[in-house]
Order: structure tokens, then C-alpha cells, then sequence
């Protein structure tokens, strides 16, 4: 069945609690190599039979409008997957 | 539930100005804790307090409207983003709006609408106050005795404070970090529209130290900290007086009260 996946991320200007908490507690475990974490959301959009250009519309209006804030988040990007 | 009897207490003494027909609606969502606490405050600043129900789009004639503290929804998605398609929110959305916009535009037809904490961040996401709360930069829940500053009096609900009177009220919450971008800040500023501001080290990194701020017109306010958790000695955040004495929260409801009899009039 094919699904829409919104993915959504904090804007880069504002800070991101989470992301930086795990950032702190990477070393712990020994993962030294990264330098920042940022922490978003992914949707995935399930779709009874085809993904026309209509639902697409509608489900970057969704991401726009209600799974994202544009005050605080991106909509990074909305894009069909045939098989999950 | 919504009875009439007050949990602890004698609320039966007197509220401090009687005032006939000041009905103040609390709605209740999924997940809200806060209503009886809102309620009951309204009574002991003279008002009658009638429940809403977060699925009927009816106000039932109330004066004014309280979006009380909680976790509505789960904060699913984020906090405030379910609750804001409520049916009940359709009405006070529109109902908070009437009128014609823009400052300077009547405010007598307006709903007052006040959002505390979960109930400020159902007003940012609903689009009736700007920016929106993350989380505590230090990601701590916190729960604490807050001073504020009152920094706006002209507001239905905070026309009985004086003009940077200081108050404390209890302060609860994990996604508590007011951020909007700078041009918002700057507007907010500007219009004199930060209505509460935290005192002293910023409890969660709030821009600018906002506790709380107004629409244009100010019928709609929304602020973190829960004034309906100092209204009534023995109860309230410890003062001057004693523990537990401090009732700085009452003035906001007996405020939005005489703004309505001050409007009937």
C-alpha cells in the first residue's frame, strides 16, 4: 500500500533541546564521532490505492498546516513510498 | 464532575464583588487537568463558572471563556496542535475574533479568552497569539513559585493589577521555552502586548523573558504560569504573610469579572 512520508524538523535557528541532550549523551555510550543531533518527526501518510497528484496536494497542505509549525519547524520534505 | 461543591475550603464566604451574570466558560478537553482548579476561581472572584465540553461547538452564553492547564490530547503531535481542532474551538476562535480586527478596533463584541499554560500553547497553535512554546532549554519538568511582572494592565484580564506590580504564582510545565522570531518579538514589544514577564533568572529560557502575552486587542491572553493557583489563603504560593497565604492570582479573574460589568454598563 503506498504511503506519503512527511518529514518534519525543528528550524535551524531555534534551538533544539532534545537534539542536544542526545548530542551530551552520545559519548556515554562511546559514540565520539558526532558533533550535533537534532531531533525531528517523520509521518508516513498510508494511501487505499493510488497516490495521485490530488492526495500529494493534500498531504503537503496536512504537513504544512497541521503536522508541522511553521513557527518552530520545517516541512523537510513529502514524498511517496511505494513499498515500506 | 463539575459539581458545585467546592473540594477544600470555604468558597461560601465571599467573593470579593459579587457580580450578577459574569459567566465564565472552562472548557475541558481530553487530558486537561486544570478545569476545577479554573473554576473555582472564577467563583472566588465573584463569577460563575460553566463547564464546556471540548466536542460541542455551544458556548452556552458564557462572558468570557478560560482554556485551562493540562496535557490535552497527550501533547500528541505538540502540545495544543489536537485540541486546536476541537469543535469548541471553532466558536471561540471566531468569537474571540469578532468584531473587526486590528488594534484600535472595538473591543466591547470580543470574547475575553485567557490560556493558561496548556491552554497557551492551545492559543498559539489556534493562531490567536503569536509564536509558540518548545521545550525547557534546561529539559527539566519544572515546578516552582514564579515571580512576574505585569507589564500590561489594559487587558480584560488584568485591568485590577497596577502597572508593574509584582505577583507569584505556582508554575508547572515541560514545554514552557516561548520562542517567535525576532520581528514578532520586536511587534509584541512595540505594542506593549507582553503581559507577564518572569522576574529574575529565566525559569526556561523564554525569548525576552515572556511569561506571558495578548492578542492586539487584548481580549485574548495567554500565560504559563496558573494564577487560578493562588487564589485562596492556605493554598496559594508562600508571601509575605505566611506560608501558603499568597492569592496575587485572583486579581486576574476579578479583573476579566469588572471588565464585563464595566462593558454592560
Amino acid at each position: 500500500m503506498p504511503t506519503i512520508l512527511v518529514e518534519v524538523m525543528p528550524k535551524p535557528e531555534i534551538l533544539d533541546p532534545q537534539g542536544k541532550a542526545i548530542a551530551n549523551a552520545l559519548p556515554h555510550l562511546g559514540f565520539t564521532g558526532f558533533s550535533g543531533v537534532r531531533q525531528g518527526k517523520r509521518f508516513e501518510l498510508t494511501v487505499e490505492g493510488e497516490v495521485t497528484e490530488e492526495i500529494l496536494d493534500s498531504a503537503r497542505t496536512a504537513a504544512a498546516e497541521m503536522l508541522s509549525n511553521p513557527v518552530i519547524e520545517d516541512v523537510v520534505s513529502v514524498t511517496v513510498a511505494e513499498d515500506l | 464532575m463539575s459539581t458545585e461543591t467546592p473540594l477544600i475550603g470555604d468558597i461560601s464566604a465571599t467573593p470579593a464583588q459579587p457580580l450578577d451574570g459574569a459567566r465564565i466558560g472552562v472548557v475541558t478537553f481530553p487530558g486537561t487537568l486544570d478545569d476545577r482548579d479554573a473554576a473555582r476561581a472564577v467563583r472566588l472572584g465573584g463569577g460563575t463558572p460553566v463547564p464546556l465540553w471540548h466536542d460541542e461547538r455551544s458556548l452556552r452564553g458564557v462572558d468570557a471563556v478560560i482554556l485551562p492547564g493540562g496535557f490535552s490530547y497527550g501533547d500528541y503531535l505538540r502540545a495544543g496542535a489536537i485540541a486546536r481542532f476541537a469543535p469548541v474551538m471553532d466558536t471561540i476562535v471566531r468569537a474571540a475574533g469578532a468584531g473587526s480586527s486590528g488594534p484600535g478596533a472595538a473591543s466591547s463584541s470580543a470574547l475575553p479568552v485567557l490560556g493558561i499554560c496548556n491552554g497557551f500553547q492551545i492559543l498559539t497553535e489556534a493562531h490567536l497569539l503569536p509564536g509558540s512554546m518548545i521545550k525547557n532549554d534546561h529539559l527539566k519538568f519544572i515546578c516552582t513559585d514564579q515571580v512576574l511582572r505585569v507589564e500590561n494592565t489594559s487587558t480584560a484580564w488584568t485591568s485590577q493589577f497596577t502597572d508593574d506590580e509584582l505577583i507569584t504564582v505556582p508554575m508547572k510545565n515541560q514545554d514552557g521555552q516561548y520562542v517567535a522570531d525576532s520581528a514578532t518579538l520586536q511587534t509584541l514589544e512595540d505594542e506593549g502586548r507582553v503581559v507577564f514577564r518572569y522576574v529574575g533568572e529565566s525559569p526556561n529560557g523564554s525569548r525576552n523573558n515572556i511569561a506571558g502575552i495578548s492578542n492586539e486587542r487584548g481580549n485574548v491572553v495567554g500565560l504559563m504560569p496558573h494564577p487560578e493557583h493562588a487564589v485562596e489563603a492556605g493554598y496559594g504560593p508562600d508571601d509575605a504573610t505566611g506560608l501558603r497565604e499568597g492569592t496575587d492570582g485572583l486579581t486576574v479573574f476579578t479583573s476579566v469579572i469588572s471588565s464585563l460589568a464595566g462593558g454592560a454598563a
